[in-house]
């Protein structure tokens, strides 16, 4: 297989001598498009993306169909009857532990915690990593370190001592406390990623707006942020997936009326009341999975090059 | 004369890295002074002590006679033009130019008044409503430029202005920087590497090396008059011959003598006596060898022609000599074919002697 | 000519002796307090600081010195020495956490590397499609643990899903369920966990690939290499950083594993997948044990240390940059 490409390109080579030659035959060379070594290759890409998606299809054929044709039949077999019923149950009436309102309570609970997380962390995140990039001053680096090095402390190390300090402070299991918990942990990437970004600005622009007499904020307000749209994107792609996928957080820090919906999701399907109804469940699993699916799907590179730049610079 | 940039003691150093040391110089008014070194040298880093951009370890800063330096760049009455132009990329020309007299919150009538005047002065009228993006990059530098103007300040500071751009271009900006600092009659100083730069724009060149300031001068006077081994090494390119020898006495007249061979050094101003055995460098540049018809009287020696570079206006011959190879600048016309021997002979009183110890001029 | 030149560059170079004028305004000024310097960025700083030091330094601090008390429901400050760390390494649900830590760590990170490895290279074959199948391989990577966990639940569920499939094909002994037999139920979870995982390592191992100089592709081509040789002794040792920093990015993930356990098997059966992680929550939030929780969370919190110095130290230390 490894060897085939290179005699293709030898063979390449030598039709267009002969073909200059005018001995040989002429015009483009036939394409071989069922070479041995596409078939491997396309071949081994192809099952390995029917074993990505296996769970994605699963999850949709399962959760259209109706509970006597889950019993009968085999979890890849496509309905037969198409139904709707399970994904209805699912957002407003399926059953935790604690209550029946389905996912639809977590799913506001997550929008409610989301939307000020999210811009918050990114608001403290940006300015911490503008003053680290364009504004250092004696020991910035020294803190910069400890917050890159704490990325890596288990959560879990930290979380008790959070919760008294949100305890002391009166917010703790509270919308606010959950908030500050998710800036917290999303800092240290939120902060590098921004930190790299702004150190790659040149640094004649951040010289010539201080000759122009522009201090901290204006120069941050009216060069940089104009600048940064891309970065800020990537920043909010990161946050979104990683605020709306997290369930240590929200099972520790709120109360169980307003779980998020990881939370609230895992409560339904785990919930060990009733019979299983695995068509519910799967189109609740669904639902929780959609919001950073989509996010996925319409961001595309954007999300690629936030996970690359959040995990490789670290 | 009155300064219009003094520098005292100024010194910088980055933990253990010392870039400037005890660097001391003054600026005259309307003076076009240019810092010149190669990359490292500190010049950059002197300029940006001079705009507030860097704070110094040690020293103070003086502009207009006033202490600035711990004051804010927007403070200390200086524009200042850099290499990437550091144009803001999301703002139209006009606003670029307006951004600084903006942020002192000028009012809007003098501020058009003063942005008509400098897109006048620059000629970039027409381009007022475009983003950087949509310029050339000689037209971003003029823009860049108009911004230190508007800003109506005393000095102004160029980074490398030219450095980005193509040959072509460096050269016709050269020329109309030349021409603004003769209309607007600013203190300016400059910082490049660029040495054909450095002698025509200034009125003075500082030439430093590893934070230091080397000579101090009228670039003709650093052209033929180098205080040391490494100003006359630096400026002139093909650069200077140097011969290491030392001083002896024939007849009671010092002469040069290097690998047995001596040079009459008649016509030398020397600055302190020249003591035989003392061991010198002598340097010569490429113009002041004469060859064959061009040698006037004398003594002369027998060389051979190695290689031969025309260059159009000129030819520089390689001469191999006594074990040295010495480049010669000859009329474009004058061609020698390697291997052909000529007559050769120093002009000394353009020539230059140094310590071979201090390096220094003698 | 000359000369006047020479007389007028004294005054510039010569220590500043020539023109003190004007006097007044000449005085050298001291260095401004430098507490007050750059003072909008200090204060802009003030989160980041809290942060550090507070949360991530104090907090860690916090913990490591509490699991040394017999805090129970609250922590108390009476020191009981190492007993907490005794009693953990006595309690065989710890000690099945870390063999399950051990067995799903090694083989999750050998799994994921060469699996990432391996669809890389194969995208990196100037194929068509490229992006779909990047799309394809990397979804899973969006969504969440919780989620991941249920479908594969639901998907290894031996009456319904893999193992009844197989059977109804007429294979009827064939037994696969991962998930109700503890022995291998470890096993399960990291089926689940490398199709989450994997489609990241590929991204980063496509990045390090795509890094790598086209001329280095060339010259092996014309030396006639072939190419699985120049994979594996030319392209490869080119990537160690990449490697590197993937392994630690992985390692530290798995270190954290909670969410996959709690939805795919709660940690079940009985207590068979149970990891360090669960094990710091159920102590400290269900069973009130706080100084149990204390020692395992400072457990792992050891484990990552000794994952994350050295690679520290190779990378960062020695070197310094500004």
């Amino acid at each position: 297989m490894a060897n085939i490409s290179t005699l293709n390109t030898t063979a390449a080579g030598l039709d267009a001598v002969s073909g200059r030659l005018g001995s040989g035959p002429s015009g483009a060379r036939p394409r071989k498009v069922l070479s041995q070594r596409n078939i491997i290759l396309y071949g081994l890409l192809i099952v390995a993306a029917l074993y990505y998606l296996l769970p994605l299809y699963v999850m949709i054929v399962t959760s259209m169909k109706g509970m006597p044709e889950i019993r009968l039949g085999n979890i890849f077999s496509p309905p037969m009857e198409i139904t709707f019923e399970p994904w209805a149950k699912a957002w407003a009436s399926a059953c935790t532990g604690l209550n029946c309102d389905g996912l639809s309570r977590g799913f506001w609970n997550s929008v409610r915690i989301l939307v000020p997380s999210v811009v918050v962390s990114i608001a403290v995140a940006s300015v911490s990593g503008y003053a680290l990039a364009n504004w250092r001053f004696k020991g910035s680096d020294v803190f910069f370190s400890i917050l890159i090095v704490g990325a890596f402390i288990p959560y879990q190390v930290m979380i008790y001592p959070i919760v008294i300090l949100l305890r002391e402070l009166g917010i703790y299991g509270t919308l606010t406390g959950l908030i500050i918990v998710h800036t917290i942990f999303g800092m240290p990437i939120l902060t590098l990623l921004f930190r790299n970004y702004f150190t790659s600005l040149p640094e004649e622009l951040f010289k010539a707006a201080r000759i122009d007499g522009a201090g901290f904020w204006q120069i941050f307000l009216r060069i940089m942020l104009p600048m940064s749209l891309p970065i800020f994107v990537v920043a909010m792609i990161l946050q979104v997936t990683g605020i709306w996928n997290d369930f240590l957080f929200g099972v520790v820090f709120t109360r169980p009326d307003s779980y998020p919906m990881t939370v609230q999701l895992n409560n339904i399907v785990n919930s060990v009341q009733g019979v299983k109804e695995y068509n519910v469940n799967m189109a609740a699993t669904l639902l929780t999975g959609a919001v950073p699916l989509i996010v996925y799907f319409v961001s595309g590179r954007l999300f690629v090059r936030g996970i690359a730049a959040g995990a490789v610079k670290g | 004369m009155a300064n219009s940039v003094s520098i005292r003691d100024l010194s910088l150093s980055f933990g253990a890295v010392t870039v400037l040391k005890d660097l001391n110089l003054d600026i005259h008014d309307g003076e076009f002074l240019v810092l010149l070194g190669s990359s490292g040298c500190g010049k950059s880093t002197l300029l940006n002590c001079i705009a507030g951009l860097l704070e110094p370890t040690e020293g103070q800063i003086y502009i207009k006679d006033r202490n600035v330096t711990w004051e804010e760049p927007k403070d200390r009455g200086i524009g200042m033009v850099f290499q990437s132009y550091a144009l803001y990329p999301q703002m139209t020309v006009e606003k670029n130019l307006s951004f600084g007299l903006q942020v002192a919150k000028m009012p809007k009538p003098d501020i058009d008044k003063r942005v008509a005047r400098a897109s006048e002065i620059l000629q970039i009228g027409p381009l007022l409503k475009r983003k950087p993006a949509e310029l050339s990059g000689g037209q971003r530098q003029r823009v860049a430029i108009g911004r230190a103007l508007v800003r109506d300040v005393d000095v102004f500071l160029f980074d490398e202005p030219l450095s980005n751009l193509d040959a072509k271009l460096r050269s016709e900006l050269r020329v109309e920087i030349k021409r603004l600092h003769q209309q607007l009659k600013n203190t300016m100083i400059y910082v490049t590497h660029d040495q054909i730069e450095a002698l025509t724009l200034a009125d003075r060149i500082a030439i430093m090396k590893s934070g230091v300031i080397q000579q101090l001068d009228d670039p003709i006077v650093i052209y033929n008059r180098p205080k040391n081994l490494f100003v006359a090494g630096f400026i002139g390119s093909p650069s200077m011959n140097f011969l290491r020898g030392e001083i002896s006495e024939v007849d009671g007249r010092p002469v040069f003598t290097t690998h047995g061979v001596n040079f009459s050094l008649a016509g030398y101003q020397a600055s302190e006596p020249l003591s035989a055995g003392r061991k010198v460098v002598l340097g010569a540049r490429p113009e002041h060898i004469a060859i064959d018809s061009d040698v006037m009287g004398g003594e002369a020696h027998e060389a051979v022609v190695d290689i031969e570079e025309p260059m159009g206006a000129d030819n520089l011959l390689w001469l191999k000599h006594a074990g040295h190879l010495m480049s010669v600048r000859i009329g474009g016309a004058r061609r020698y074919a390697p291997g052909s021997r000529v007559r050769m002979a120093f002009d000394m009183s353009m020539a230059s002697l140094f310590d071979a110890e201090t390096e220094d001029r003698i | 000519m000359s000369t006047r030149a020479t007389a007028s560059a004294q005054p510039g170079i010569g220590a500043g002796s020539g023109s003190s004028s004007s006097s007044g305004s000449r005085a050298a000024t001291r260095r401004p307090n430098q507490l007050f310097r750059n003072l909008n960025s200090k204060i802009a700083s003030i989160p980041m600081i809290l942060v550090a030091v507070c949360v991530f330094l104090g907090g860690t601090l916090w913990t490591v010195v509490y699991s040394f008390t017999n805090s129970k429901l609250l922590p108390r400050s009476s020191f009981v020495g190492l007993d907490q760390y005794y009693r953990l390494w006595d309690a065989p649900r710890w000690v099945i956490s870390i063999q399950n830590l051990a067995i799903y760590g090694v083989l999750s990170l050998i799994f994921s590397l060469a699996i990432g490895f391996l669809l890389a290279a194969l995208m990196d074959q100037k194929i068509r499609f490229e992006n779909t199948f990047r799309t394809i391989f990397l979804y899973p990577f969006a969504l969440s643990f919780i989620v991941t966990g249920l479908v594969w639940q639901w998907i290894l569920n031996p009456e319904y899903g893999v193992q009844s499939i197989v059977r109804s094909l007429g294979w009827s002994t064939f037994t696969f369920d991962p998930l109700y037999d503890s022995s291998i139920v470890i096993y399960g979870v990291l089926i689940a966990g490398l199709w989450q995982g994997t489609g990241l390592v590929m991204c980063l191992m496509l990045a390090g690939l795509r890094g790598i100089d086209e001329d280095i592709w060339k010259a092996s081509r014309v030396d006639g290499i072939p190419m699985w040789r120049t994979y594996l002794f030319i392209v490869i040792p080119m990537m160690r950083p990449v490697f590197i920093t993937t392994l630690v990015i992985i390692a530290s993930g798995i270190v954290k594993v909670y969410d996959l356990v709690v939805a795919q098997t709660s940690g079940g059966p009985g207590i068979a997948s149970e990891v360090p992680a669960k094990y710091v929550y159920d102590y400290m939030f269900q069973a009130q044990n706080l100084g149990q929780g204390f020692a395992a969370s400072t457990m792992m919190l050891l484990t990552v240390a000794i994952i994350v110095v050295p690679w520290a130290y190779l990378e960062f230390g020695g070197k310094k940059r500004g």
